[in-house]
């Protein structure tokens, strides 16, 4: 294993071409590539790679880039891409076309806000808006988190019980220009780690079908019955695919969602991306004062773990949801997502917090105030704007 | 009533099975066999975009294709066939990637995925039949709508020109682009051919009648074609490299009205035939210039 200091970025395309050399014994892979900040040196990264049997397309837009992936993938090949913000929404049709096929392309989301007015920096509203489309979400906290949790993607996405794409988010900046120490995984690892890519509806002259065409209601309403059932095996795919991790490579990523200090807690705040590193901190100073204070770390987004989500918070009767993204008129998607999965129960307090939007600095401080915000709350508010620029 | 069409493991594999659900003398029927016959029995891989074309297949779990086909987003055909083609490439397959598009899918709305496609020069045949309307939405003008013609969205008629795809095309310097006929079968055989012969980007415009569209009698469309040739409103020739012209028919001296006074649509008040001459006129002036100057024989 090469360890190495490297840019979230970095880190990406490495994975991202490991993996896609990986099928080199198959049908190959293959993308389309087009630039966007933050994500733009992951497409450099695996435009200079060298695939035995690969070839990743400059095009003209995201949405070709995401239509050369679905003809990769239709072809058999293993597909992959990266955007962000603009890009993703701008991607937006052939996005969920890749997922009604049930393809399983993995597309790196570097999350970014969406302009106008622009602004370059993280928010999650940007893969947030592709929340109802049929991909599985996962929001990586590290480097190394983002390694693995490509790598453990590609499995999922490609397991023949799932065969839906993914998605693998992470923090503009914080996570894709800065460095850090990572295990970056060898050639060998991955091709050890990851089964032969086979799309078994791929397109093939001795079974000429026509993919995508005309659907009644009937067959329609069966087709997203189907991707509904698919996404509720993900937990137990996925559970296999960490298990399988740790066996090559030593160490197990976070599974859905992590719940820590949770199990005295008396008040629970719940993040994801590297917003949680830093609650994490916050979380264990707290506790070193003698505060029940507990986190809850969402990495799964879709399918949304909600089972596991209610176990997680325990007796908690106070939890607090960090958004940094905003649904206008509505508050944060987190929010409204736990909300959803804690109906019925009018023990709790949930509170939405919107924080960080625009790529404002999140401190520990902010995170303080927060806490203390929700620790002295009688009853919860509409969602809070905790405004953190300065 | 008809007799069904057999359903045999012969029809079943062409490209075009029997009992599809087009309309009544649509030139894409005609167009989409002689593909086949082109191919001369070489099965491609289609990427067919949000069109007529599409509908043509029917409903889940039926397909009127015999060959392996993606319906693609309207924009996307030479995206997804670029996909399609680069796997075929690493794993040497060698079988014909073609998207089969109408112009809403070409001129408007595709354009810029076609014109990537075409500036990276990727192996595929992309086929527009061009039927000059949007037809699956019940005829909306297009830019491929001719001058002064009435549509749904233009009820007094059209006031742009047809957009020149050819020569758009052209500019890219794609190794083939040519003009194919429904009233000229060697000829549109002949292009089939030279596409698949031909490595890289090929481009072939295909004047599609579209009887409900045009407001047309569905019997008539290949004199209709064949009508818009002899008046020069719809030139043959081809282009390679996108430096060097081949004209394979010439006007005959076919009045331009005789091409449209089978068409209601060319019934608008804005349908001016002088207008229409002149354009055929300024058409064939350009052409010609180019043929002389650049011939298909000059390299």
């Amino acid at each position: 294993m090469a360890r190495d200091l490297v840019t979230g970025n970095y880190a990406a395309g490495h994975a991202l071409a490991v993996a896609g050399e990986a099928n080199r014994g198959a049908r190959g892979c293959g993308a389309g590539a087009y630039p966007i900040t933050p994500q733009t040196e992951i497409i450099e990264y695996l435009r200079g790679f060298q695939f035995a049997k690969g070839r990743v397309v400059p095009v003209e837009s995201e949405h070709s880039a995401m239509g050369v992936c679905i003809g990769v993938s239709l072809g058999g090949a293993r597909s992959f891409t990266a955007s962000s913000a603009n890009g993703l929404t701008y991607m937006t049709e052939n996005v969920f076309a890749a997922g009604f096929y049930r393809l399983p392309i993995v597309m790196i989301a570097v999350n970014r806000t969406l302009g106008p007015p622009w602004n370059i920096w993280v928010d999650q509203g940007d893969s947030l808006a592709l929340r109802d489309a049929p991909w599985m979400q996962f929001y990586v906290e590290s480097h190394q988190d983002l390694v693995d949790t490509i790598l453990v993607s590609f499995r999922v996405a490609e397991d023949h019980r799932i065969l839906l794409p993914a998605m693998v988010a992470m923090d503009g900046f914080i996570t894709s220009h800065t460095q850090m120490i990572v295990d970056l995984p060898e050639q060998e690892q991955a091709d050890r780690y990851l089964p032969l890519c086979d799309v078994p509806h791929r397109l093939r002259h001795d079974h000429p079908a026509t993919v995508g065409g005309l659907t009644w209601p009937r067959e329609t309403e069966h087709h997203r019955i189907e991707i509904q059932q698919a996404m509720e095996r993900v937990p137990q795919v996925l559970t296999e695919a960490l298990d399988e991790f740790a066996k090559i490579f030593g160490r197990r990523p976070h599974g859905a969602l992590s719940a820590e200090h949770t199990e005295d807690a008396e008040v629970v705040l719940v993040a994801c991306n590297t917003m949680a590193r830093t609650l994490r901190r916050v979380v264990e100073e707290q506790r070193s004062r003698g505060r029940r204070v507990g986190l809850i770390k969402l990495k799964m987004f879709r399918p949304f773990p909600r089972e596991e989500f209610r176990r997680a918070i325990g007796s908690a009767r106070k939890i607090g949801v960090l958004d940094r993204n905003h649904s206008p008129g509505s508050g944060g998607i987190f929010w409204q997502e736990i909300a959803a999965t804690l109906q019925g129960r009018s023990d709790l307090l949930l509170q939405d917090y919107l924080v960080g939007l625009g790529g404002g600095d999140v401190t520990p401080k902010i995170l303080t105030e927060i806490l203390d915000d929700l620790t002295a709350r009688r009853a919860p508010v509409e969602p809070l704007w905790k405004e953190v620029a300065s | 009533m008809s007799t069904p069409a057999p359903q045999t493991a012969e029809y079943c594999s062409h490209l075009l099975r029997p009992g599809n659900t087009n309309c009544a003398g649509c030139g894409m029927s005609l167009a989409l066999q002689w593909l086949d016959q082109g191919l001369a029995g070489e099965k491609p891989m289609m990427v067919i975009p949000a069109c007529c074309g599409i509908v043509t297949a029917g409903a889940f779990p039926t397909s009127s294709y015999g060959v392996p086909t993606a319906a693609s987003t309207f924009a996307s055909s030479p995206a997804v066939a670029t996909g399609l083609s680069l796997v075929a490439e690493q794993n040497a397959e060698d079988y014909p990637v073609v998207c089969w598009t109408g112009d809403g899918g070409t001129y408007d709305i595709g354009m810029a995925t076609l014109s990537a496609a075409a500036e990276r020069n990727e192996n595929m045949i992309y086929v527009c039949y061009d039927n000059e309307i949007y037809g699956n939405t019940g005829g909306q003008r297009s830019s491929a709508t001719p001058e002064g013609v009435a549509t749904s969205t233009t009820p007094r008629g059209k006031i742009e020109r047809k957009k020149d795809i050819m020569a758009i095309m052209a500019g890219h310097r794609i190794p083939y682009a040519a003009t194919l006929s429904l009233a000229h079968r060697d000829d549109f055989l002949r292009k089939v051919r030279t596409a698949r012969q031909t490595d890289g980007f090929k481009f072939l415009l295909i004047l599609s009648p579209c009887p409900t569209g045009w407001k047309s009698d569905p019997a008539m469309g290949t004199e209709l074609i064949r009508s818009a040739v002899r008046c020069g409103l719809f030139p043959l020739y081809e282009v390679f490299d996108g430096v060097r012209y081949r004209i394979n028919e010439r006007p005959d001296g076919l009045p331009v009205e005789e091409y449209m006074k089978h068409q209601r649509r060319y019934r608008a008040a804005s349908v001016d035939p002088a207008v229409m001459k002149l354009r055929i006129e300024q058409q064939w002036r350009l052409l010609n210039a180019l043929a002389e100057m650049f011939p298909a024989e000059y390299d």
